[in-house]
């Protein structure tokens, strides 16, 4: 009876521990599609930062990666600290009236000079500096 | 009480009285002045725009000079100006002081046809009056007998003229005025945005002039024309580069922008024609 019982808990154990390693590989899989999901974001954002005809961030902010910047905006670095928040980031691009009216940066969102999926890419890789 | 009341009623008067050209004018000098003021700029330097503020690009911009690219078209306005129109006029008599040393009156307003006129305006007039066709207005043969007009009034301060006892000049400026203030097009920028509040800054690799001086040197020769072309050419490029739709050269809207962003630019010397990039 005790031998059986010891069979049990060791067998339990191992499916408990067999399914555990299964979820962990699991996450793991989903972490890791998920970070190449925001490398290939990052890496459009950029391509649609610095396109003249899209974002034409360089016109105005000094990026790393971007040659002859522009002065106009502050210089685009350490951008979690200055926007904890990736929203704020976000609405900040979409449309910079709404938290200072007197801005002339261009609203990107508000008129529609990006699409929306271009502003998801372009807050990715600005998040990332 | 009495007094508080008095001083809250002079305080809200001034507050709803739209200032007036001239306070403009002083205001306008005094930004630009005091923006530029550690680099020593003087009133009269800014004739010549973003040079009178950018030491590296007034390098270039001096070694062009030394053999202006405008030259041949000064030579050719001249040309144009003096030969006589089929019935033997010439240009000379549509203009007081036969056309010589009157680009820094321009434009002004005239009360008898409630418009703000132009240079170029009264040249076409001119052509109309002696049975010729009018010129087209952006470049050709309009800019070099402009730039044959301005190469005559060189060092004469622009001395541009609003009327304040007349509502009608008083709404031509301030049309024009708040063109200068609007912003427009897809990207949502004023004349004002760039050339007043980052003047000065670099927008990628370039250095944007100040709006002070401006009208002095047009019209001009840009390398990126590859020819000379008029203040209203210009403007519907500034225009375009914003994303808006270009109002037609010598439109009421761009005649009303002329007339404010010269009268800005008055007691500063004529130096036109130019050249730029």
């Amino acid at each position: 009876m005790q031998r059986i019982k010891k069979v049990l808990v060791a067998s339990s154990l191992s499916v408990i521990i067999g399914t555990g390693a299964m979820l962990t590989s699991n996450v793991m899989a989903d972490a890791s599609k998920e970070s190449s999901d925001i490398e290939a974001m990052i890496a459009e954002g950029k391509k649609i930062a610095f396109n003249r005809k899209k974002g034409n961030c360089l016109a105005c902010h000094e990026i790393k990666g971007g040659v002859l910047p522009g002065n106009i905006g502050p210089i685009l670095i350490s951008i979690k600290a200055r926007f904890p928040d990736k929203s704020k980031l976000r609405e900040q691009i979409w449309d910079a009236s709404i938290a200072k009216p007197d801005t002339i940066m261009v609203p990107f969102g508000r008129h529609k000079v990006l699409t929306e999926d271009e502003i998801d890419k372009v807050v990715e890789f600005i998040y990332s500096l | 009480m009495k007094y508080c009341l008095i001083l809250l009623m002079l305080l809200v008067s001034s507050i709803v009285q739209a200032t007036t050209p001239e306070e403009d004018l002083k205001n306008f000098r005094d930004y630009y002045l005091n923006l530029f003021a550690e680099k020593g700029v003087k009133l009269n330097d800014f004739k010549d725009g973003v040079y009178s503020i950018d030491k590296v690009s007034r390098e270039s911009w001096e070694a062009v000079e030394e053999f202006p690219p405008y030259e041949i078209a000064i030579d050719e306005g001249k040309t144009l100006f003096q030969t006589p129109f089929t019935n033997g006029k010439t240009y000379a008599s549509c203009f007081k002081n036969e056309g010589k040393g009157i680009r820094q009156d321009y434009p002004y307003f005239d009360a008898k046809t409630n418009q703000v006129k132009t240079l170029e305006m009264e040249i076409n007039e001119c052509r109309e009056a002696n049975g010729e066709k009018p010129l087209k207005w952006k470049k050709g043969d309009i800019a070099k007998i402009s730039a044959y007009m301005a190469f005559t009034s060189r060092g004469n301060k622009m001395n541009v003229i609003i009327p304040q006892d007349n509502p009608e000049a008083i709404k031509w400026y301030e049309r024009g005025r708040k063109h200068f203030y609007a912003k427009r097009g897809q990207l949502n920028l004023s004349c004002a945005n760039c050339h007043k509040d980052a003047a000065g800054k670099k927008i990628r690799a370039d250095v944007l002039s100040p709006a002070l001086g401006h009208v002095t040197h047009f019209p001009v020769y840009r390398s990126k024309w590859g020819n000379l072309g008029t203040l209203h050419r210009r403007y519907g490029g500034c225009n375009k580069q914003v994303r808006a739709l270009p109002f037609p050269a010598q439109s009421e809207e761009y005649r009303a922008l002329e007339y404010f962003h010269s009268y800005m630019s008055n007691g500063i010397e004529v130096n036109g024609p130019g050249a730029r990039k």
